[in-house]
């Protein structure tokens, strides 16, 4: 077949384009002899990978939603907060009952937020606060701790049956791409969210009194204080808006993903390695490490599928080789 | 991908109370000899099933249908009363070898019959091969178990997990399906399913395409569905079961494939899914030993005796635990109630063919049913077999050394 030597047939639209070479001489030179034999190489064509690139970007922006609380908990507060998965797994819980609850979706995702920011500023008041001066030590006790009981209030509360939460109906259908796929227009309500967020979000921090505060709080606790601003009161409001974040993550990823016992810890894990990629307390990093994790998961998944769970953690390793502090130190 | 650290580790309680259960069976054992088994009085009979979580209605339908084809007989094994005991699984591999025990050391069954979830099968398998009780397999299709691992005293009344799949290939190709793409949850049930898939249809001349994995349970589908539209392969072929086979047949339909590439499956597919998938199931193709629509006088005077005294509809696993009971039945009927005389109760065992509602059926060497598989087709939120994908079908039992 000479497989490793012919170039791959048909006109590609990405003739030339290094990329494109690149996956080629991955896929057909490397493996072309090897387990991979059986599966031919086939050209990348452009609509492919462009719906590829959407999927990774939304992916991304889920993650993003998730590690942007994390990585702004640690960096304001220096609080390392295991407990970050269950939150998405509340949110998810949360979209499933109330939707059934209140016979709407929207509704659920409404209440479900004023409840979450409720849920973060008491555990903030009760908890937390008491652990912002303490040793890491302490908080991952707290916090893993905490993992515990939000899994068996979960149990007791809601069961460990698996269940699904049905799209809303003005979101149910699917807009054609191709000729053989067809996007679902609830993933695209879902990355509206998150980029809506994420700007919202970008806006708070970094044009608004508030979020001058917030950064200042974050750089010298003392002297902001000393400047008569309420830091307690910032705290609290941060805490509130990195738990809000990520029970609108769990909430909105409800329908694709279902709902299940321990559906945090998984992407826990996914959260603290965007946040070391991005660099610890840094939410722009967060950001661009959140769409490096999407598209190296993705493509891993659709490339390389043998290997795709190590994909990520081959990512991170390199680029902690490359930047030990991650790629944005704030 | 994510690979999910267990958050759930024993508590210092659990562990305590766990080595305490361990030391008193062992002890209980040695106290206790096989004389206390002796043959008189009641026929000891244990089921080991979840009786709650996920697989809950499981692990009824089968007690369901273990005690009813016991009550087709008489209600008696051999003509000794019945003594019952029960232990809930809660489809918890952690505690399979600690409930086993609980039934064969402190509850001293004669019989154990369980269970649906593979991983609790591999702990009562070691319990049994130490113990020689007798165990009767309701559901769990895990392969060792009638393969490399074979005992003589465990039978299998459902089936192994590559078996559905084994039937799939050439139906497939039959209807000029040459390149398929397989999809399935990246865990041991879905392996053992490719294994069968693979081998059925590259015999028959098909090319598998792509292989594709999602990690158990996850059900986010999107990038793999996006890559089977790309490869526009002539079918997919797969295996999902329960909540998440809903979730794929309906994404599946979203992402605009269900009227384009056609959709194969095992069975398990489209069992119990169908109302939940709604109109993204229809057209499904699947392969499995029954289909709730067999239009066989045996299955039908089954399912009306079923539904009667039970008020629900029967379905595979209630067949299965109603073939579970069959076989304990023709046993100890053999043996006239003395299930001590091991070598005649298992060649009569061996030797039954089960008059089942899936149609009649024989022990393989390995102790897994040799049985037809159908081919059905969603249409309109039902499983209609559309004819037999295989006949007789038998698992290799590789690696056994019964004879």
């Amino acid at each position: 077949m000479e497989r490793g030597t012919t170039p791959v047939a048909g006109p590609s639209p990405f003739h030339g384009v290094p990329w494109h070479g690149l996956l080629r001489g991955l896929l057909t030179r490397r493996f072309g002899n090897t387990r991979f034999s059986s599966q031919r190489p086939r050209p990348v064509d452009l609509a492919n990978f462009l719906i590829q690139l959407l999927n990774s970007v939304q992916y991304g922006l889920l993650l993003f939603m998730l590690a942007a609380g994390l990585t702004l908990i640690f960096g304001i507060m220096g609080v390392v907060n295991l407990a970050h998965g269950s939150f998405y797994m509340l949110g998810a819980y949360l979209a499933y009952a109330l939707s059934a609850q209140l016979g709407s979706f929207t509704a659920a995702i409404v209440v479900g937020t004023g409840l979450s920011v409720v849920f973060g500023l008491a555990l903030e008041r009760l908890l937390f606060r008491h652990f912002y001066q303490r040793e890491h030590l302490d908080q991952v006790l707290l916090t893993f701790g905490l993992i515990y009981i939000f899994e068996e209030s979960r149990s007791l509360l809601w069961g460990d049956d698996v269940h699904g939460v049905p799209v809303p109906p003005l979101l149910t259908g699917s807009l054609p791409l191709t000729d053989t796929l067809s996007y679902p227009v609830y993933r695209l309500f879902m990355m509206a969210i998150c980029v809506a967020l994420a700007v919202g979000l970008y806006l708070l921090i970094g044009k608004t009194r508030l979020g001058m505060k917030i950064r200042a709080g974050a750089f010298n606790r003392d002297m902001t204080e000393s400047l008569g601003i309420n830091i307690k009161l910032i705290h609290a409001l941060v805490f509130a808006i990195g738990v809000a974040l990520a029970t609108v993550a769990g909430m909105i990823a409800a329908p694709v993903s279902s709902v299940y016992p321990n559906m945090g810890a998984s992407v826990l894990i996914m959260c603290f390695v965007v946040v070391t990629i991005g660099g610890i307390g840094s939410v722009r990093g967060a950001l661009i490490a959140a769409l490096l994790v999407g598209l190296v998961d993705t493509f891993g998944k659709v490339l390389l599928p043998q290997v795709s769970s190590m994909g990520v953690y081959m990512l991170m390793a390199a680029v902690l080789l490359w930047k030990p502090e991650g790629l944005f130190k704030s | 991908m994510q690979s999910t650290p267990s958050v759930r580790s024993p508590s210092r309680r659990l562990v305590l109370s766990r080595s305490a259960a361990l030391v008193g069976a062992g002890t209980a054992s040695l106290l206790l000899p096989q004389i206390a088994r002796a043959q008189s009085g009641k026929v000891r009979v244990g089921f080991m099933l979840p009786y709650t979580g996920t697989y809950a209605q499981l692990g009824v339908a089968i007690e369901n249908g273990v005690r009813m084809a016991i009550a087709e007989k008489g209600g008696k094994l051999g003509g000794r009363e019945i003594e019952w005991f029960k232990v809930d699984d809660e489809s918890e591999p952690s505690k399979g070898v600690e409930n086993a025990n609980k039934l064969v050391q402190r509850d001293k069954v004669d019989v154990l019959i369980g269970t649906v979830h593979s991983g609790v099968q591999m702990g009562i398998h070691k319990v049994a091969r130490e113990s020689g009780v007798l165990n009767i397999i309701p559901n769990a299709g895990v392969l060792p178990v009638t393969r490399a691992l074979c005992a003589p005293n465990v039978f299998r009344a459902s089936f192994t997990n590559s078996q559905p799949t084994l039937a799939l290939g050439k139906p497939m190709m039959e209807r000029g399906l040459k390149k398929a793409v397989w999809i399935t949850w990246k865990y041991a049930a879905g392996d053992d399913a490719l294994e069968g898939f693979k081998e059925s249809y590259t015999k028959a001349g098909g090319t598998i395409v792509k292989e594709l994995a999602v990690p158990f349970p996850n059900v986010e589908f999107q990038a793999l569905l996006t890559e089977i539209a790309a490869l526009k392969p002539d079918a997919v072929a797969c295996f999902f079961a329960g909540g998440g086979a809903a979730k794929f047949m309906k994404d599946y339909a979203a992402a605009g494939l269900h009227d384009k590439i056609p959709l194969w499956g095992s069975g398990f597919l489209t069992e119990g899914t169908l109302e939940a998938a709604g109109a993204a199931a229809e057209g499904v193709m699947s392969t499995l030993h029954y289909a709730d629509s067999l239009d066989t006088p045996r299955n039908k005077q089954f399912r009306s005796a079923y539904a009667q005294q039970f008020k629900m509809q029967p379905d595979v696993y209630a067949v299965q635990g109603y073939d579970s009971g069959q076989l304990l039945v023709a046993g100890a009927a053999a043996v006239k109630g003395d299930l001590a005389s091991k070598a005649a109760l298992y060649k009569a065992i061996e030797s039954t063919v089960v008059d089942s509602p899936r149609g009649k059926w024989t022990m393989s060497k390995a102790h897994n049913p040799i049985q037809d598989i159908y081919l059905r087709k969603v249409e309109k939120g039902d499983n209609v077999v559309v004819g037999v994908a295989a006949k007789a079908l038998a698992d290799s039992g590789a690696g056994c050394k019964l004879t």
